[in-house]
C-alpha cells in the first residue's frame, strides 16, 4: 500500500508546486512509483513546473464527474517512467471536487502507487481541505520569513485538528548569507518557532528559477544544491537517516529581528 | 419550532439555530440531523443553520463530518456555540463562528459574561498555534505555548506554563484584579480588563514573570518566590 503525502503551506508563493515537483521526481529517481495531484484547481502550475502542460487531456475535475478513467488522466513523464501527474483543472474552482472525492481517488491510486504527493493550494479554505483529507503524512513548506510563519503556525493546528498530524517542515529559500548577517530568520528560529519536526532546507538556489521555467524539476540538475536537498528529503522520506547539509548561520543581529517579530506582530 | 427527543430547531434572525439535548449521544445527533434536514431537503436547502452543543466534547473531525453531510444537503454549517473548550477549539480551526447572535432581547447577553467570577478554571494542554483562541469565563491555565497569532480570553487570571507569545486577555468583562503570568512572558499584546498594553520592544533575557494593572498601566514584574 502507497503512502499519501500533501505538501501545504498556508501563504502563497512558498514553493509547494516546486516542492511538490521535486520530492517526486528525487521519489521516482530513486525507483518509486509516484503520482503526483495538482489540487490547485483553478490555478494549476505543477504541470508547467514537470513541463507536461502540453500532454493534459483530462483533469482531476473529469476524474470526479466521470468524464474519464483515472488512468485516463494521469500523465506520464518522459524522463523518469516511474513519475505520473494527474493535472488540476484550469476552468473550475476548488468547489468542483470535495474531500471524500479525494479520498476515493486516493485510496484507488494507493494500491497502485509507492507514493501519492498531493500539491495543496494556499489558503484555509475548500482547497485545503480537499488536499489534508486523504493524507497519510503531511509536509508544510514554509521560508525564512515572518508572515509564511505565521501562516505555517496556522495551517499545522488546522492539520491537528483534522488529526492528520504531526506535520513536518520544509524549509525552503533559505540564504546563509541572509542568516549570517542577522537579516533573516535562522533554521533554529523556525523551528523553535514552529515546534515541528525538520524534514529538510532547500538553500536559495537561482537553478530552481531557470529549471522551473523549462520544465524540468531541479533534482534532475547534479550540480544543484537546492537539488541535493530535494533529493535529501525524499529520501528521509523513505526512512534513511541522511545528515543535514551544512548550512552557514548563526549571528548576533539575530535575536534583535526575532524580538521585533514577536512584539510587532 | 420544530422538536425530537434530541434536538431542537428553531428560527433565528439569522437562519436555523440547532439545540443540542443535553446528555444526548452525538453519533445519534448527527445520524437525526441529517435525517430531518434530508427528510425535508427541499425546504431546508441553501438554509444557515447554527448548532448548540452545550457541554457536549467534540472533535474536529466529528463536526467536519456533520458540516460534510449538510453541505451535500445544500445546507451551510456557519456557526457552532459550545461549552466545552475541545468543540470550542475545534469550531475555531474549521473557522466556523462560536456565538451565535440570539434574536429576542434581554437574552442576547453572552451567557458567559453573564456568570459570576468564580474559581473555575480549565486547562489547556499543548501548544496554541496562530489562529486558536480559547475564550473562558474562569481562569485558563495553558499548558504548553501560546504562539504568536493565538488568543486567550479569560474572565480571570491567565496561567501559561511556556512561551505566551500570542494575545492574551484577563479579567476579560472587567475584573480589574485578574493577572497574566508566564515562563516567558512576550505577548504580542497584553490586555487585563480594559487596559490594553503592547510590551517594550526590548526585553532582557527570558524569565518567569507575571503581569498585573497597577492604576492604569499593565506593569510586568519577574516572578519572585519569596513571600
Amino acid at each position: 500500500m502507497g503512502k499519501v503525502l500533501t505538501i501545504t503551506s498556508g501563504k502563497g508563493g512558498v514553493g509547494k508546486t516546486t516542492t511538490t515537483a521535486n520530492i517526486g521526481a528525487a521519489l521516482a529517481g530513486l525507483g518509486k512509483k509516484v503520482v503526483c495531484i495538482d489540487a490547485d484547481i483553478g490555478l494549476r502550475n505543477l504541470d508547467l513546473v514537470l513541463g507536461l502542460e502540453n500532454r493534459i487531456v483530462y483533469d482531476l475535475v473529469d476524474v470526479v464527474e466521470g468524464r474519464c478513467r483515472l488512468r485516463q488522466a494521469m500523465i506520464r513523464d518522459k524522463r523518469l517512467p516511474e513519475l505520473y501527474l494527474i493535472p488540476a483543472a484550469q476552468t473550475r474552482d476548488k468547489t468542483a471536487v470535495s474531500p471524500s472525492d479525494m479520498v476515493e481517488i486516493c485510496d484507488e491510486l494507493r494500491r497502485e502507487f509507492d507514493w501519492v504527493l498531493i500539491d495543496s493550494p494556499a489558503g484555509i479554505e475548500r482547497g485545503f481541505r480537499n488536499a489534508i483529507a486523504p493524507a497519510d503524512e503531511v509536509v508544510v513548506v514554509t521560508n525564512p520569513e515572518v508572515s509564511s510563519v505565521r501562516d505555517a503556525d496556522r495551517i499545522i493546528g488546522l492539520i491537528e485538528a483534522e488529526e492528520k498530524g504531526p506535520a513536518r517542515l520544509i524549509i525552503n529559500r533559505l540564504d546563509p548569507r541572509m542568516v549570517r548577517s542577522g537579516d533573516m530568520l535562522s533554521v533554529e528560529d523556525v523551528v523553535e518557532l514552529l515546534a515541528i519536526e525538520l524534514l529538510g532546507v532547500i538553500p536559495e538556489d537561482e537553478s530552481i528559477v531557470i529549471n522551473t521555467n523549462r520544465g524540468m524539476p531541479v533534482v534532475l540538475n547534479p550540480k544543484s544544491k537546492a537539488g541535493q536537498a530535494f533529493h535529501n528529503i525524499a529520501r528521509r522520506l523513505l526512512g534513511e537517516k541522511v545528515p543535514f547539509m551544512p548550512i552557514e548561520e548563526e549571528s548576533g543581529g539575530l535575536r534583535k529581528l526575532l524580538g521585533r517579530w514577536l512584539r510587532g506582530g | 419550532m420544530a422538536r425530537s427527543g434530541i434536538f431542537e430547531i428553531k428560527g433565528i434572525g439569522d437562519g436555523l439555530l440547532v439545540t443540542v439535548k443535553s446528555g444526548a449521544e452525538w453519533q445519534a445527533v448527527h445520524t437525526a440531523l441529517r435525517n430531518h434536514f434530508s427528510e425535508r431537503a427541499a425546504f431546508f436547502k441553501g438554509a444557515r443553520v447554527a448548532l448548540d452543543l452545550g457541554t457536549m466534547p467534540l472533535s474536529a473531525k466529528e463536526l467536519e463530518a456533520l458540516r460534510a453531510d449538510l453541505e451535500r444537503l445544500g445546507i451551510e454549517l456557519w456557526a457552532v456555540e459550545a461549552e466545552s473548550p475541545k468543540t470550542v477549539k475545534a469550531a475555531r480551526a474549521l473557522g466556523l463562528a462560536t456565538r451565535v447572535p440570539r434574536p429576542e432581547p434581554g437574552k442576547t447577553k453572552p451567557r458567559r459574561a453573564a456568570q459570576p467570577l468564580g474559581e473555575e478554571a480549565i486547562l489547556v494542554r499543548g501548544a496554541l498555534r496562530s489562529g486558536m483562541r480559547v475564550e473562558f469565563a474562569g481562569h485558563v491555565v495553558v499548558l504548553g505555548n501560546v504562539h504568536a497569532g493565538a488568543e486567550v480570553v479569560a474572565g480571570g487570571n491567565i496561567i501559561v506554563w511556556g512561551r505566551l507569545r500570542g494575545l492574551a486577555h484577563a479579567g476579560a468583562w472587567g475584573n480589574r484584579e485578574a493577572v497574566v503570568c508566564a515562563l516567558e512572558l512576550s505577548p504580542t499584546q497584553l490586555r487585563i480588563a480594559d487596559v490594553i498594553a503592547a510590551p517594550p520592544a526590548e526585553q532582557a533575557a527570558p524569565q518567569p514573570e507575571i503581569a498585573s494593572l497597577k492604576g492604569n498601566q499593565v506593569v510586568a514584574e519577574p516572578w519572585d518566590s519569596s513571600p
